[in-house]
């Protein structure tokens, strides 16, 4: 059969989808439950979501909600460290801990075969690590040691002077990691007292998603989560993160820290972006898709395809609890760093309106977000984030059934809107991580408002 | 356990392979060829990773980038390169899975009369950014090239890595693009799998219709790799870098992919540095804090394979101390081999993983990635079940037999990396790295 090369074929209507039913319960003692049936592979992956991320550190221990959740591993109930990681490696289980601006979530998938093990052991982590000195002491120092070789790594530098410069005071003013300082007066007592405090059953949700039914997937939880209780007496409540004044925009500035003969530059240029909740959450996305959100976005193929400075480049909004930052990101030869920066800044400028988004611009930003759509549910872990998105940013259940025509309904009036109205390029913060000799005098020629240079420390 | 699927050879030599899955309306194409770095010589390195950039810049039919047309069908696409194939792959709408066959075909058999200058100029840009940024501009970056300089001879091709020489980059000629394609990316030289919600008599229709009748073209060229033998003295390096911490790396020839003991030297890499029970985790980070972190890997591949342990050294701590310890560590497996209790976790973690890789059809390590592993490898698609069993089989014998034969004190190459002008940080006697 002779095929037609003259045009592409077109891929048919968009395939309708829909998200498996999630069932919830609340247990006694106000943890929340969610499973989710999925029959495709003989596993179980279960999270357990606790809304204290780093925004919940206390002003004075940046640090301490990512130590107190790598701390949760290390030895609980009967078992010491080395007996929890016998115990689920015997079992071929994954344990993964993540620590995010508003969230810590552990992450567990095993065969089905050993779900009510597994999730006995990630329960008793959760609710009774041991908190020992000794895993405390050994713990604490391996972070330090993280940040010693962090000092090494240009993005790791550019994500944490961006982060402090834009936010300051702000609790979303530093990595989960912490600081040096901070993490080396820290004391056992904060993290036995912070676990106390926050890591009770009513802040809890537990999604359990995969090959068993419903009841199944909920008798695990409540088996494993029941007899967990609330230490008395009542503890304070989490702080109200998206509740509080960000800080203002400022007027544009430059960071650079210097890294004498590096090759590259690396580039971070945002402001503060907007909260989950914001009603502009779907125009954003899509605006964004053009912007720089893509590999075909405007940026990449600018600054790539055209230009090849880079090996790619791109932008990001990050939606959280309060306003996430709003940040282009991209490493770029030294001797293009100023190019690159001009390119970028013209391509934000663009979109604001001086370059309208064309129809086909729209179309493909759009198409790309909801043709692709169910491929982000294919596996009980995407399905699993998918229920913890929701739960974590208080998403209605429909919300699934709900984004593709949403996205759909954005208009290249929206598009040009919510540019216009959420990205400000006299307000921008730039940072350089790269050879101050390189980039300095090309550089100044940009205005991007006044210039600091910081040690890498 | 296995992966279900119909194979079928078309005329030209292109083998296609379909497994149904119709658990989400996706389908993965994925199609490998089998060229790599390994196809290059020495001197015009990093060739066969710029190509595959070039094979997303547009084709006769479709001259212009990628992309484009398949991201607005919703699809997620990317390709890579390593030493041994280039793969390029798309999940997309199961809808969509005409579109990605019309496209993976078009640059299966028309490239090259969309090539321009402009597009390679670009392009090889791009890929030198792309070293500069993962390798050149990372701590530790350039250890990986020191160490295959060392394994291997000069005229080996596992000699260089896949991105390659800086300078060979930069000298690369559109007229070797033409002569690469032409020599390599033909239908009998890949294999292309279709896996998702198809139906297998529609999917393979649509492979007929459009792989049928591109050119079958000539036998490919064998590679010429002299042998690469487990060296017989030691080799010590020292690469001084832009770092914090000293690293160790300690390397060793080793089986090669699917041969006689590569499954028990993963699982001797697992007992070693996987998880925090591991020996050399307990041992070096866990109970004498000499390393901030370990890791242990048999790198497998298709013409000899290199078994690696690294360590970094905690703040106050010597290489010297590390390579005791790492030393020690190998030196107690290979006397008493691993304990009962070592060989369950392994076998345990194994056996998940196995399960653990059946639950996406595409991207890099999904179904249809894998069928197209063992196909192109060993031409043996259905390989799952018995690939599964090489780990089942193994024994705490096997495994100490693996680390007696494989990791001998005299054979390893070992990198010290240090932070500049510290070379007295690094193992005594060892002389300066080349990197290119």
């Amino acid at each position: 059969m002779a095929v037609d090369r003259s045009r592409l074929p077109s891929p048919g209507p968009p395939l309708s989808f829909n998200f498996p039913e999630m069932r919830r319960a609340t247990l006694g003692n106000g943890l929340r439950i969610c499973t989710i049936e999925h029959h495709a592979v003989p596993l179980i992956t279960c999270f357990v979501l606790m809304p204290v991320g780093s925004s919940q550190d206390p002003p004075d221990h940046p640090g301490l909600a990512a130590i107190t959740g790598d701390l949760l591993d290390e030895g609980s109930g009967d078992l010491d460290a080395l007996a929890v990681h016998e115990a689920l490696g015997r079992i071929g289980a994954h344990l993964d801990t993540e620590i995010g601006a508003d969230a810590t979530l552990l992450e567990l998938t095993t065969l089905e075969q050993y779900a009510p093990r597994a999730l006995d052991l990630l329960a008793s982590m959760v609710r009774s690590p041991r908190l020992d000195q000794r895993d405390f002491d050994r713990v604490r120092e391996l972070r330090l040691n993280r940040l010693v070789q962090l000092r090494d790594l240009p993005p790791a530098v550019a994500d944490r002077l961006f982060t402090q410069y834009l936010y300051r005071d702000h609790p979303y003013g530093h990595l989960p990691i912490g600081t040096e300082g901070a993490l080396q007066s820290l004391r056992l007592d904060d993290v036995v007292a912070f676990h106390r405090r926050v890591y009770t059953p009513a802040h809890a949700t537990v999604i359990a998603v995969g090959d068993a039914s419903h009841d199944r997937l909920a008798e695990f939880v409540a088996s494993a989560f029941g007899g967990w209780t609330t230490p008395a007496p009542p503890q304070a409540p989490l702080l109200d993160v998206a509740g509080l004044a960000v800080p203002p925009l400022d007027a544009g500035r430059v960071v650079i820290a210097h890294r004498s003969g590096a090759a590259q530059s690396e580039l971070r240029i945002g402001h503060l972006g907007l909260p989950r909740s914001t009603p502009d959450y779907h125009a954003l996305l899509v605006m964004n898709m053009i912007l720089g959100g893509q590999f075909v976005s405007r940026i990449n193929l600018n600054l790539r395809e055209e230009k090849g400075y880079t090996y790619g480049a791109r932008t990001s909004f990050e939606f959280r609890k309060a306003p996430g930052p709003f940040v282009f990101q991209a490493s770029v030869q030294s001797e293009v760093t100023a190019d690159a920066v001009r390119e970028a800044l013209a391509e934000i400028e663009g979109i604001r309106g001086t370059r309208h988004v064309t129809s086909e611009e729209l179309e493909l930003g759009r198409a790309a977000l909801t043709r692709g759509y169910p491929r982000n549910f294919e596996t009980s872990e995407q399905l699993g984030r998918a229920a913890v998105q929701l739960a974590l940013y208080e998403l209605p259940d429909n919300y699934f059934s709900t984004f593709v025509p949403r996205v759909l309904s954005v208009s290249e009036a929206d598009v040009t809107r919510v540019a216009h109205e959420h990205l400000d390029p006299a307000r921008l913060l730039t940072v350089v991580v790269g050879d101050r000799e390189k980039v300095g005098p090309t550089l100044g020629a940009l205005d991007l408002g006044e210039r600091s240079e910081v040690a890498i420390a | 356990m296995n992966i279900p699927f119909v194979r079928h050879r078309l005329d030209n030599g292109l083998d296609v392979l379909i497994h149904s899955d119709h658990n989400c309306p996706i389908v993965a194409v994925n199609v490998w060829y089998h060229v790599g770095s390994k196809n290059e010589r020495p001197g015009r390195t990093g060739f066969a990773h710029l190509f595959e950039h070039l094979m997303f810049e547009g084709s006769e039919h479709y001259d212009r980038g990628y992309f484009h047309p398949l991201q607005e069908a919703g699809a997620l696409l990317n390709g890579s390169t390593n030493a041994d194939r280039t793969n390029y792959w798309e999940v997309v709408p199961s809808n969509a899975l005409e579109l990605a066959l019309w496209m993976e075909s078009d640059r299966m058999g028309y490239l090259l009369p969309a090539l321009t200058d402009a597009k390679f100029e670009n392009q090889r840009d791009v890929v030198l950014n792309e070293r500069r940024q993962q390798y050149e501009n990372r701590p530790y970056g350039l250890a990986g090239m020191a160490i295959v300089a060392a394994l291997y001879p000069p005229d080996h091709p596992y000699h260089w890595l896949t991105i390659g020489a800086a300078e060979d980059i930069a000298a690369a000629r559109i007229e070797e693009v033409r002569e690469f394609f032409k020599t390599y990316y033909r239908p009998s030289n890949a294999s292309l799998s279709i896996a998702g919600d198809v139906q297998p008599d529609e999917a393979l229709r649509l492979a007929e219709a459009y792989f049928g009748d591109l050119e079958a073209g000539d036998p490919i060229p064998p590679v010429m790799a002299p042998l690469a033998a487990p060296r017989q003295e030691e080799a010590r390096l020292v690469l001084e870098d832009r770092v914090e911490l000293p690293r160790i790396y300690m390397s060793w020839h080793s089986p090669a992919l699917f041969a006689p003991f590569d499954a028990e030297l993963d699982l001797v890499a697992e007992v070693l540095a996987s998880g925090k029970t591991s020996r050399l985790y307990r041992a070096l980070v866990f109970e004498r804090r000499l390393a901030t972190e370990v890791a242990a890997s048999q790198n497998s591949r298709e013409m000899g394979s290199f078994f690696q342990v690294v360590a970094t050294a905690a703040p106050g701590r010597t290489l010297v101390e590390l390579e005791r310890a790492i030393a020690a560590e190998i030196e107690a497996l290979i006397a008493s081999g691993p304990t009962a209790v070592e060989m369950e976790r392994c076998r345990a973690q194994a056996e998940a993983q196995f399960v653990y890789r059946l639950q996406t059809v595409g991207g890099f390590g999904g179904k249809g990635d894998q069928l197209n592993a063992y196909n192109v490898f060993l031409e043996q698609p259905d390989y799952f079940d018995r690939d599964l069993a090489r780990y089942r089989s193994a024994s705490a014998a096997s495994l100490q037999q693996a680390a007696l034969e494989y990791l001998r004190p005299e054979s390893r190459v070992i990198l010290s990396v240090v932070p500049h002008g510290r070379t007295a940080a690094a193992l005594a006697d060892a002389a300066p790295a080349v990197v290119a």
